[in-house]
């Protein structure tokens, strides 16, 4: 943070999938490819206490939605149809997330009782969530040393997978439906998208040492909670890529104080709060327009409607991520709203500068205002200008607190409105859960190696580097690595892959625009049938990161690896061969230096061979064929 | 302990402050004890929503921040919501169950639904068309439903019936709606409109709850010619179609899926799909006759499930008093051979003895093995498709009006409300 910066408030929510069975059925944890039928449902707001429906559902309500349901044959039975009651907690579940509590010292609750947390998007079938507090307090220390209050340890179950939305119909799949999510809400106290990083970091390698949860893209979301001094809480919901953190906070903190700053400016100009009683339509301004989504918008009948803001402008624009242009165009795309201009923009998108006076004429406003143009069908146009001219008036008060989504250059945008508290009403189906203390003694004892003590043991046990332990860990790649090394031997290799040449080809995949499969056992599984080839004397170990190369991203097997690269270790003749030539070429030289030839013509004798031989067998007979040659 | 004392204690709804054994201190609404909560525990709402098990300090006491509002008791009772004199009335009379449930968010517990506008505020199209009059008779779990109940339920279905109800619509716990679907069926054999029981699987309060759609079904089905005892059910497991079964023909045949209700030995009467009635087979139109109850109920009557190893002293012990006895034989209509004599005894003591099998699908056939036929010559009456339930209930009815044995037996074989049927081809 830059100095003198009022401190941000970051708190994070972290859902991690267990590797359990799931959490109210006797289905695997499994997502699956392909589904076996489906069921058609719609979901209905209840009605709460004094007979109120919830504000949030009955909006959901009135989109009168169908939502079909994929059956996934081998992972999701009736539970998961909303067709049997639920069945008993899962106990490996449970076990893990009170384990993880004793990891971070939170004390757990005496008695658990599980809600309905109601949800009526469709993404459960029963229309609420369950969901339990398994514990409360604790706290993450990070690398460096901070130490984060931990709220709430909660256990739920995952929401089914959405497959599509066409039109007021959303196809959900059901396999995900039900697996258990272990939920880590941490104290708004972290200072800074460094230490949020650590702080998500820290918590995903303790989780990652139950060795209970799952791994692998979208096995764990976090939800972060943003708001600076005379800022709103800002929630980025859902982010998967965990390194892409630390760019949310610091970008959502700036995008903050520039909203400040242009409230701050605003009131300076003494600007009005736009009014939707100043809405125009100037159609006839743009009737021979040749923007493109104009003319579209025009061509069904479309109109042309016109905000003036006043006192806005010049701050509108800015840079990609916190302009609070792209605010106003927020709001008016859940509408399917796309053809939003504002006047800091223009002229562009074919729109002159001709019209812009012409519009600025119309609406009679003068340089310090601003004003914005939506081209869409009439009714549409208008409810999208009411959200853009509330969203102005916002403007005028500071931060809206909202929901925004993540998007993956670090930005987010709006999402909706943040919920206020969610109902939540017994699940009468499942029995309290008494967390007894005799209970609470056998999973302490029962702690599993925490993650210092891991990299402890790969440095004595495979004599890796501390440094390269560490990175081991802290990537959550000890697992695979230890899988591996134990099978094969060759740690220093193994090591080697995961810590260098992966990350280098997911490089180099991303420049050549190459898809790298984010699959961690098919990644082990290469790698594992890579190391088998190489102990079977197949290629030598300088080919090693080309054939990862290519297994991985190339989609090759390891043979096919082999063939395409010519990479079939060499016969004693052949590499003889080379050998004698690379000498016979360079005789005066090998002659002017004598056995100090034999570092030189290694690299000229590897470099023909391209690690078909092992670089001790070539120097071997280098040294043989040189000392030859000078005699 | 005085009124003071108790009006001190702490009662669920009540804001609360408490400390547990760890010392963190909690706030938030009191809830009633779970009956599966450990002993000493106490239930607490907390303002994020979750409910939590805490077990409080030794010696620590339960603050009081705010007391709360008691719940509502359940109630029985008549009521009526009249929008316009001109639209057409439609008679609810709730007996209990899921469908009638609703839950206080606030404590979770479940309350029945009392009157007609708590059915309305379920489906507000109701209100719009229809002039809705709601009798609670009582409010009960179907698993608590009685003979005596059958016969208070049949006469005032006859009498809102006969006040210009265009249809009546009976919620009902799914448990035993089957029975009872049957009992209406036999005591009403002339109906001016339809008697529709609709139940739910999945409770009201949940906003994926079955009871809005088989409710808007019923409605549908007020609207027709149909003139019988029906169950309207939901026909798959999807939000699609709700079937129609005949009440003397239905059987619930799930523990928790939607479309629980089947017809057995008997095709679906009609599908409501929408706003559409689909009718399927043959049905009993209205007549403009006015309803009325026919016979009662014998209560005493036995129906016994057969298996290997009831021996004739343990069946003559099950049987002992009663008027009559249905069993559920196994196969074609079958009981073990050494319990003939036992049979043979209930014919001579006047008890008419009828075979239904437990196989449910398909028809009773005793002409098949000689064990059948052993049983029929010592007098059991074959119940052909007939339901193991529904013979139960059509042999009180029939016991109600007679106690000759070849009365009854006679009866018995004769269809009065479509339980039996000739033909099957499922």
């Amino acid at each position: 943070m830059m100095d003198g910066m009022p401190v941000p408030k970051i708190g994070l929510e972290i859902h991690q999938q267990l590797a359990t069975g799931k959490l109210f059925c006797s289905c695997p944890s499994d997502l699956e490819d392909g589904f076996s039928g489906t069921v058609e449902r719609r979901l209905r707001a209840t009605t709460g206490e004094g007979g109120k429906i919830d504000r949030s559902a009955a909006e959901e309500q009135k989109k009168e939605r169908t939502f079909i349901y994929q059956i996934a044959p081998n992972s999701s039975c009736l539970v998961e149809l909303d067709e049997e009651p639920p069945h008993g907690m899962n106990w490996e579940a449970l076990r893990t997330t009170l384990t993880f509590a004793a990891m971070i010292e939170a004390t757990p609750v005496d008695e658990i009782h599980t809600m309905r947390k109601i949800v009526i998007d469709g993404s459960n079938t029963s229309g609420f969530q369950r969901t339990s507090v398994i514990a409360f307090g604790g706290h993450i220390d990070t690398e460096s040393g901070s130490s984060i209050p931990v709220e709430t340890v909660c256990l739920e179950e995952d929401a089914a997978r959405k497959i599509e939305e066409r039109g007021n119909t959303v196809v959900y799949r059901l396999d995900r439906l039900g697996i258990p999510l272990i939920e880590i809400a941490t104290a708004p106290e972290i200072k800074s998208g460094k230490e949020a990083m650590e702080v998500a970091k820290r918590i995903g390698t303790l989780l990652r040492s139950t060795r209970k949860v799952k791994r692998g893209l979208g096995t764990i979301r976090e939800d972060v909670n943003i708001s600076i001094p005379g800022g709103a809480r800002i929630e980025i919901k859902g982010v998967q890529e965990l390194r892409l953190i630390e760019e949310y906070v610091n970008m959502e903190v700036k995008r903050q104080r520039h909203l400040l700053k242009i409230r701050d400016e605003l009131k300076k100009r003494r600007a009005a709060p736009p009014e939707i009683e100043s809405v125009r339509d100037l159609t006839r301004i743009f009737e021979s327009s040749e923007s493109k989504v104009i003319k579209s918008a025009l061509r069904k009948k479309g109109v042309v409607l016109s905000l003036p803001l006043q006192g806005f402008a010049g701050l509108l624009g800015g840079e990609k991520g916190i302009r609070l242009g792209s605010e106003l165009a927020g709001r008016v795309r859940a509408f399917g709203i796309k053809g939003l201009f504002h006047s800091d923009e223009l002229p562009a998108y074919g729109i002159t500068d001709e019209d812009v006076l012409a519009v600025k004429r119309s609406l009679s406003i003068g340089e310090r205002d601003a004003f914005v143009l939506i081209a869409e069908e009439e009714n549409r146009a208008r409810k999208g200008m009411e959200a853009v001219a509330l969203r102005a008036v916002e403007a005028l008060k500071g931060i809206p607190s909202e929901t925004r989504d993540p998007l993956s250059d670090g930005t987010s945008r709006y999402s909706r409105p943040i919920s206020g508290g969610s109902r939540m009403y017994p699940e009468t189906d499942i029995p309290p859960v008494v967390v007894s203390d005799s209970m609470m003694k056998e999973i302490e004892a029962g702690i599993p190696e925490l993650p210092e003590e891991i990299e402890k043991r790969l440095i004595s046990m495979y004599s890796l580097a501390p440094q390269m332990a560490h990175q081991m860990v802290s990537e959550g790649l000890d697992e695979d690595f230890e899988t591996i090394a134990k099978t094969y031997g060759m740690p220093s290799i193994v090591a080697r892959i995961y810590l260098n040449y992966l990350p280098e080809i997911r490089r180099d995949a991303s420049r050549e625009g190459k898809k790298f499969p984010e699959d961690y056992i098919f990644i082990r599984n290469s790698i594992a049938s890579v190391l088998q080839a190489l102990s079977d004397g197949k290629f030598s170990k300088e080919a090693v990161p080309n054939v990862v190369k290519e297994v991985i991203t190339g989609s090759k097997t390891v043979e096919g690896a082999i063939d395409a690269m010519g990479l079939s270790a060499v016969g004693t003749d052949e590499l003889h061969e080379v050998i004698e030539k690379v000498v016979i070429e360079r005789i005066d030289f090998v002659k002017e230096r004598g056995m100090g030839a034999v570092g030189p013509l290694m690299g000229v004798v590897m470099k023909e061979l391209r690690g078909r031989a092992d670089g001790k067998i070539i120097s071997e007979r280098l040294k043989e064929a040189i000392s030859a040659a000078i005699k | 302990m005085t009124d003071k004392d108790y009006a001190e204690e702490p009662q669920a709804g009540d804001r609360i402050r408490i400390t547990d054994r760890h010392g963190r201190t909690f706030e938030g609404i009191l809830m009633p004890h779970h009956a599966f909560s450990g002993s000493g525990i106490v239930v607490v709402k907390m303002d994020s929503g979750y409910n939590i098990g805490v077990r409080p300090a030794p010696d620590s006491e339960i603050e009081i921040l705010e007391r709360g509002n008691a719940a509502p008791s359940s109630q029985t009772g008549d009521s009526d919501i009249v929008t316009d004199g001109n639209l057409p009335i439609i008679s609810i009379v709730s007996t209990g169950g899921t469908i009638a449930s609703f839950v206080d968010y606030k404590t979770g517990a479940v309350h029945p639904a009392m009157t007609a506008d708590d059915f309305v505020r379920a489906v507000p199209e109701l209100s719009a068309r229809f002039n809705v009059r709601t009798r609670v008779p009582f409010s009960i779990l179907s698993e608590d439903m009685t003979p005596a109940r059958w016969i208070e339920l049949a006469e005032i279905v006859a009498e809102e019936l006969n006040a210009g109800a265009s249809g009546v619509i009976i919620p009902h716990g799914t448990d035993t709606m089957g029975y009872t679907a049957a009992a209406l069926s036999f005591l009403l054999p002339e109906l001016p409109g339809p008697v529709i029981l609709v139940g739910s699987q999945r409770s009201s309060d949940r906003p994926s709850s079955d009871a809005t759609m088989n409710l808007l079904a019923a409605v549908r089905l007020t609207r027709t010619d149909l003139a019988e005892v029906v169950i309207a059910m939901h026909g798959t497991i999807s939000d699609r179609i709700v079937a129609v079964h005949r009440g003397t023909k239905a059987r619930k045949m799930h523990t928790s899926r939607r479309d629980a209700f089947k017809s057995i030995n008997s095709p679906v009467i009609a599908e409501v799909e929408g706003k559409e009635v689909k009718f399927l087979s043959e049905y009993r139109k209205r007549a403009n006759t006015p309803a009325r109850v026919q016979g009662g109920l014998e209560e005493n009557v036995r129906l016994i499930y057969s298996y290997p190893g009831l021996t004739a002293d343990t069946f003559s012990k099950m049987v002992e008093g009663a008027r009559g006895v249905v069993i559920a034989g196994t196969g074609l209509g079958h009981v073990s051979s050494s319990l003939i004599g036992e049979l043979g005894k209930l014919r001579e003591n006047g008890v008419p003895v009828v075979m239904t099998s437990q196989c449910i699908n398909g028809t009773v056939n005793m002409n098949v093995y000689s064990t059948g036929r052993n049983i029929m010559k010592a007098g059991v009456i074959p119940a052909g498709d007939m339901l193991p339930e529904t013979a139960l209930v059509k042999l009180m009815w029939v016991l109600s009006q007679t106690s000759d044995m070849s009365e009854a037996r006679e009866m018995m074989l004769t269809p009065v409300a479509g339980e039996l049927s000739g033909r099957r081809v499922e």
